[in-house]
């Protein structure tokens, strides 16, 4: 090629091509989706979570719960079928960050709200095999022992403030207290019973 | 999709297009052609000596490329990908799962329609249909019932034949659709320990069991007082409440006293999710009667 040589001898030339170059499908991919009605505006009925709900999703990231499971039913007929309702967007917008995950370990857990009563999840937690003998979960005993101490629960609401997850000074307002002495299990159970409740559809 | 953004997304990516056959024409051209200069062919370029030739690419990746535009071009008139220009084909992610779905309906729905049909009973007792019962039961019910309807701690056993809130076959599907709460509320406040350990020895003596029964007298009184309202006064439980015979050997939460003290002391919430807003009528319907089937005699099993 002729004039190669202009581009490959001037570095910054170079980095300001590749950067064109690798920014298109950001550009028209992403951008767009930043401005768009259906991924902007929460679904109906969708509320920012409670402390204890949002302090029960925090334990669900720092056990690393997303590693094995996603919450992201596709649409397609297998997974609506077994899980219900495929995942929306604006049921996501307040997610801070989002836990749609990448690999099923475990199953689909966007709907598990409401599917097995808060016994069957403390059983689960405690050890699966107790329940489900074939399973290959990991047992989190300690959520029993350890309980919120509620020190961060308001600083962390006014973080997600920021971002846009319209909490009122009401809701912050002594949201510490609420939580002050829950256990861990409690939080997180309370966390999951409230996962994809919101869109039905029977299967 | 606003107009705006449209827009942005066609310029965009047929700017990109453009972008990419241009580079890929313009490496066809060499500097020097070889026929021209045959002993000047390479790009001027020594690496340790080595040097390197200014080839164009090999014809047939060329081609390959070619292939990928004609296919970029195809795809985007057929599928939508342009803005907000649809595609030819009018398809989406949910027309598509509608149609999968709708096949799926085509081919299930004569059998559920068929099972519908039946009384749960006659169900009962239909090779094929307990053989389709038995994969909902799996998908939906065995995490907690266990795969065999055995139960497990605080989750019932549904083959034998005492029921909480009873075994007929509607009572099951009513259960199923709406869920059930069976709630025994914590005594700890009101008896107190010794309370507690009086009624547990009365309880066991209900069954039968050993115990003191001086302790037990003074858990009748007990038991008189606060727990007849639901267990009954035989203590053989109450299905309208969901509050479990308290005579027999089958035990929800563990028959050992501690389990029994722990139940009187704490108390107990069972709930049983209501299916409705999850599972089709249908299959509740299926559902039902496999339930209703594994507390029948084990020769009428299917």
């Amino acid at each position: 090629m002729k004039n190669h040589d202009i581009v490959e001898k001037n570095i910054g030339l170079m980095t300001v091509l590749v950067i064109v170059a690798i920014s298109f499908g950001g550009l028209v991919e992403i951008v767009p989706q930043f401005f768009l009605k259906e991924t902007t505006e929460p679904v109906a009925g969708l509320k920012p979570l409670g402390p204890l709900e949002l302090e029960g999703r925090d334990i669900y990231i720092r056990e690393g719960c997303h590693v094995c499971h996603t919450q992201m039913v596709r649409p397609l007929r297998a997974e609506v079928e077994r899980y219900g309702h495929y995942s929306v967007a604006g049921e996501s917008v307040y997610e801070h960050p989002f836990l749609w995950g990448s690999k099923r370990t475990g199953p689909d857990l966007a709907r598990v709200g409401g599917r097995y009563s808060d016994d069957w999840h403390k059983v689960h937690l405690f050890n699966p095999r107790i329940v489900v003998p074939e399973s290959n979960m990991p047992a989190f005993p300690w959520l029993y022992d350890n309980t919120l101490d509620g020190k961060h629960t308001e600083a962390k609401m006014r973080g997600l403030r920021k971002v846009g997850v319209p909490y009122t000074d009401e809701d912050i307002e002594g949201a510490g207290d609420k939580v002050k002495g829950v256990t861990e299990m409690d939080a997180l159970v309370a966390y999951l019973q409230q996962l994809g409740t919101l869109l039905k559809e029977k299967r | 999709m606003s107009t705006f953004w449209s827009l942005w997304i066609i310029g965009l990516t047929l700017i990109n297009l453009v972008l990419v056959l241009w580079v890929l024409l313009a490496n066809r051209k060499v500097a020097v052609r070889d026929d021209e200069t045959p002993e000047n062919r390479t790009t001027g370029h020594v690496y340790d000596g080595i040097e390197e030739y200014d080839n164009p690419l090999p014809r047939w990746w060329f081609k390959m490329f070619i292939a990928t535009f004609i296919f970029a071009g195809a795809y985007l008139i057929i599928y939508p990908g342009l803005g907000a220009f649809e595609g030819l084909a009018g398809w989406t992610q949910e027309n598509q799962l509608e149609k999968q779905q709708m096949k799926a309906d085509a081919l299930y729905s004569e059998q559920f329609g068929k099972y519908n049909a039946m009384p749960i009973a006659e169900l009962a007792r239909d090779r094929d249909a307990m053989k389709m019962g038995l994969r909902l039961f799996a998908n939906n019910c065995a995490v907690c019932h266990g795969a065999d309807g055995g139960g497990n701690y605080g989750f019932p056993n549904l083959t034998d034949n005492d029921w909480l809130w009873g075994g007929e076959p509607e009572t099951i599907k009513q259960t199923l659709i709406n869920g059930r709460k069976g709630i025994m509320p914590p005594w700890a406040a009101i008896l107190g320990e010794e309370g507690i350990a009086e009624t547990t020895e009365y309880v066991l003596s209900l069954s039968g069991r050993e115990h003191d029964s001086e302790l037990a007298s003074a858990g009748a009184e007990h038991f008189q007082r606060n727990c007849v309202v639901c267990h009954g006064a035989d203590g053989s439980g109450n299905h309208a409440l969901g509050a479990p015979n308290l005579t027999d050997d089958i035990w929800l939460y563990g028959g050992q006293p501690q389990d029994i003290r722990q139940t009187l002391r704490d108390g107990r919430n069972g709930v049983m999710p209501a299916q409705k807003e999850l599972l089709k009528e249908s299959r509740i319907h299926l559902l039902a009667a496999y339930v209703y089937s594994l507390s029948l005699p084990l020769d009428e099993q299917q």
